[in-house]
């Protein structure tokens, strides 16, 4: 029998030629992407006049890179991603996974002895590299470490997967004693190291602590209920204008001014669940935007109680339960009463345990009330809401305790960061911090307190580490300023990091009770809620 | 048949006058009927007849244009569904229900949905969250106990292997005895069903019945269900009411609704054609000669065979010995009601006017109306 085959049906396109094909397609895109970006640039001349700057060459070299970026995908990345998952036909298994064939042991040892080498003989490398050399010397060194704490990482995963929660409250407890002996022993002080420690208690762990606390706070109304809430942060202005208000007119301790924080942002939690409880979606999400941009604006404008934008300062710190003050002036001073040298690194260090406790405190309701009936009431009116009425459940109630509860840690977190910035104005309660609130939630999985954690670790630390990034000063010359870049980096790890893992870094459940034994909920089956 | 006066006693609803309107669609008119207790109930009809329409208004998800639907309980306590919030009929009425399309919630465990069956007991334990937060023993053993019941159940429905995997993890049919399941976890007196044997294949249907059956014997739990498969309603329910647009043109045992020639022709799918035919096998011949009545308007639901069309007495006559026209379109068990009705034979299974059936069934508190009654505000205005 004569097969008659169209020409077309002939010509199967080999990667090499599928990938010529697709970049071009992409070479075009990014073409008629950058053409007005990159390949044209308005700027200001001597004489003050704007002019039209022409960049042909630089997008020529973003072109071509996308092209070649695009061809080396197509041709050997898809095919070696192909590769891995086809198991070999003789012994059934599948071939190595990248990560094992990264991480190896002679890798490991060349890493360790790239560090040595680069620490011990730093002094005469430098003189004889010169200080352009110097810098990449620097940043392998600095390479050669993370891929070093990288593969031990890898090498203990089932470990650190199987006792991550104790593992990370370890973690956390000891880092700022860590950061300090660290620093001390490379400023060859005690005083050097709690000088220096104060960036890293204060802008990572800290800054990391009160979003982290914020986070879990969110993850109640979003993530176990399912209702979405996009004025998050104005739970956050409540407490931090309570604790500011009521500290610096009444003089009120923080420890009364705490629960006083987290009881009035519950109750505005309550006040904004009452009028949206029948809203679902994306409804409720604007309602809540709009309640978040209510509070700020008030702030803003009622000047005779919040002094508008100018904000409260002078906001009294908190102190060790009235035993140990942190206010140099104050008899019973920390330094005083130990008789230690006067630093401020000693109020970072307690803020850090403070918020840690707060975190913890926070995590530990939450995984209660998991178990609880109202967690459970919770979770299932994410499920499904008429099911829930069919059982007997509240739904009102239901909303308005989720409202409630995720305020309340807002609450306590505003409180807390007015004590530990010591001024607050409405300049920090605007839309984008809710949005950040909201993106670390989704990030880290919808319900996880240890994915949101991780999400958390992510994205502030991340933003903060991006500003260190001066060794690319190195490669693109001085002019270049890396600080501009580390939003684009950011909003680029997150679409990357969401294309991944579509549910978030955690997207499984805990189920709260089992017979027999308990296996986590895939992401495939929960929903995510519709309001 | 049991007698008038002792029905009302045992009778765990009450279904009196019952209407719903969504504007101007009249989805139930008039309808009265009601569940004895400890008994199988089963609600048919063809699509659209509004079974499900009165699940809703029964479980408080519709609140009824008109009409009292009453709820006793076994000690003694009544309650006018009607009027409760959706949340309560479940919580204090203790009537129990399934959706047609089923509503678990599939992202929790089989344990995890039976225990959010147990809430309102498990929080009233819980000290409403705030004794259980510090570890209040007495809801430590509430807890327990509400596990135990979740098991009983699971392995009532035969899933108790699967206790730990996700619902939505589960074969339709294991999820349709799961939402049964979880619904005896509510501790129900009136559990009401919807179409819980959709889809189901016959071994599973079988499975299902024998859950039904057990649940009746053992627990004291009335059931109300809509179903389409035949075979289980008539071998499971002890009474059967039937719907057709709306109204009820049958009440009574399965066999006797078999048997009721409105029935054969609304519910069992039987032509216009063989409308005569059913009529003559009942030995009513002064039919056939009034049976010439016009095109064939009621066959399917077209435009105007619906619920826009109005009660049904509006297109079909009521006046008894009157020639009806059906052109306006109405229910197959309207033409029968109509052509009995023209023949004059109040003896006859099928009564004249469709909304009322004074036979023993009935609950004598249905007080007679006259036929203009099942009128009021119906129509397309």
């Amino acid at each position: 029998m004569a097969v008659t085959a169209s020409p077309e049906r002939d010509i199967v396109a080999t990667p090499m030629q599928r990938a010529t094909r697709e970049a071009l397609y992409a070479g075009a895109i990014a073409l008629g992407l950058f053409v007005l970006f990159i390949g044209l640039k308005t700027n200001q001349n001597i004489s003050n006049e704007l002019i039209l700057e022409q960049r042909w060459g630089l997008l020529a070299i973003v072109v071509v890179l996308t092209m070649a970026g695009r061809f080396l995908y197509v041709a050997y990345g898809q095919p070696f991603l192909a590769n891995q998952k086809i198991a070999d036909v003789a012994t059934g298994l599948l071939p190595e996974s990248v990560a094992t064939r990264f991480f190896r042991l002679p890798y490991f040892l060349a890493a360790i002895v790239t560090v040595a080498v680069l620490v011990f003989l730093a002094g005469p490398l430098d003189g004889l590299l010169g200080p352009g050399l110097a810098g990449y010397a620097r940043f392998l060194r600095a390479l050669a470490i993370i891929y070093a704490l990288a593969s031990v990482l890898f090498y203990f995963r089932t470990f650190i997967h199987a006792h991550f929660s104790a593992l990370g409250i370890t973690a956390l407890a000891l880092y700022p004693v860590i950061v300090v002996l660290v620093l001390a022993l490379y400023g060859g002080s005690v005083a050097a190291g709690f000088q220096g420690s104060l960036k890293w208690v204060d802008n990572f762990g800290i800054q990391i602590l009160i979003y982290v606390m914020l986070a879990w706070g969110l993850n109640i109304v979003v993530g176990l209920a399912g209702l979405l809430d996009l004025g998050y942060v104005a739970f956050y202005a409540v407490g931090a204008y309570a604790y500011a208000l009521l500290g610096t007119h009444y003089g009120l301790s923080f420890w009364i001014l705490l629960p006083a924080a987290g009881a009035m942002a519950a109750f505005w939690g309550v006040l904004l669940g009452f009028p949206v409880l029948r809203l679902r979606g994306d409804y409720l999400a604007i309602v809540t935007l709009a309640f978040g941009e209510i509070i700020r604006l008030v702030l803003i404008n009622w000047r005779e109680v919040t002094n508008g934008s100018a904000g409260i300062s002078g906001i009294p710190k908190v102190t060790f339960f009235g035993l140990i003050s942190f206010n140099v002036s104050d008899p019973n001073y920390i330094a005083k009463v130990f008789d230690i040298a006067t630093s401020s690194a000693y109020y970072k260090i307690f803020l850090y345990y403070l918020i840690l406790g707060l975190c913890l405190l926070t995590a530990f309701v939450t995984i209660r009330l998991r178990r609880m009936p109202v967690g459970r009431a919770w979770e299932a009116l994410r499920e499904d809401e008429i099911a829930c009425r069919s059982l007997g459940i509240n739904t009102t109630t239901t909303k308005l305790t989720a409202f409630a509860t995720g305020a309340m840690f807002g609450g306590f977190a505003g409180s807390f960061f007015a004590a530990r910035q010591g001024f607050v104005s409405p300049e920090s309660f605007i839309f984008l911090e809710s949005a950040i609130i909201l993106a670390i939630v989704v990030l880290g999985g919808m319900g996880s307190l240890v994915g949101i954690a991780v999400a958390a670790m992510v994205m502030i630390g991340g933003t903060e580490v991006l500003r260190e990034l001066d060794f690319l000063k190195q490669v693109f010359g001085p002019d270049f300023t890396p600080e501009l870049y580390r939003m684009l980096l950011f909003g680029m790890a997150m679409v990357i990091v969401m294309l991944w893992k579509p549910r978030g870094f955690v997207g499984s459940r805990e189920p709260t009770a089992f017979l027999k034994e308990s296996r986590a909920v895939s992401g495939a089956f929960t929903k995510e809620g519709h309001g | 048949m049991s007698d008038a006066s002792s029905s009302v006693n045992d009778a765990i609803l009450q279904v009196e006058h019952l209407s719903m309107k969504f504007g101007g669609l009249v989805a139930i008119g008039d309808l009265s009927f009601q569940a004895r207790r400890g008994e199988i109930t089963a609600l048919i009809g063809p699509n659209g007849a509004g079974k499900t329409t009165v699940f809703n208004c029964i479980t408080g998800f519709y609140k009824p244009s008109e009409g009292m639907i009453t709820l006793s309980r076994r000690d003694g306590s009544s309650f006018l569904l009607e009027r409760l919030p959706n949340h309560e009929i479940p919580a204090r009425a203790k009537v129990a229900r399934t959706f047609q399309n089923i509503r678990l919630f599939s992202g929790m465990t089989l344990l995890e949905n039976l225990l959010v069956a147990q809430h309102n007991k498990l929080m009233k334990a819980s000290g409403y969250t705030v004794l259980g937060l510090f570890g209040y023993s007495g809801y430590r053993t509430a807890s327990a106990e509400s596990i135990d019941l979740a098991r009983h159940w699971l392995e009532k429905a035969d899933l108790v292997d699967r206790a730990d995997d996700p619902a939505g993890d589960l074969p339709y049919g294991a999820q349709r005895r799961l939402e049964i399941a979880r619904a005896m976890c509510t501790g129900p007196e009136l559990l009401c069903l919807d179409e819980p044997a959709a889809g189901l294949n016959p071994k599973e249907s079988m499975a299902l019945n024998a859950l039904l059956m057990d649940i009746k014997d053992n627990t004291g739990t009335s059931i109300l269900l809509i179903e389409h498969d035949m075979a289980v309603v008539m071998q499971i329910s002890d009474h059967v009411v039937v719907l057709e647009y709306g109204r009820k043109i049958s009440d009574g045992s399965p066999h006797a609704v078999r048997t009721d020639p409105r029935v054969i022709a609304a519910y069992l799918g039987v032509e216009d054609e063989d409308v005569e035919t059913v009529l003559t096998e009942v030995g009513d011949e002064d039919v056939i000669e009034q049976l010439d009545t016009g095109p064939d308007s009621a066959h399917g639901p077209d435009s105007s065979s619906s619920y826009f069309a109005g009660p049904v007495t509006d297109t079909v006559g009521h006046t008894e010995g009157e020639r009806v026209t059906v052109s306006k379109g109405a229910s197959k068990a309207g033409q029968v009601d109509a052509r009995s009705g023209a023949a004059a034979r109040p003896a006859s299974p099928a009564e004249a006017k469709p909304t009322e059936k004074p036979s023993a069934e009935k609950s004598s508190a249905a007080k007679p109306k006259t036929p203009g009654d099942s009128n009021r505000g119906g129509g397309n205005e």
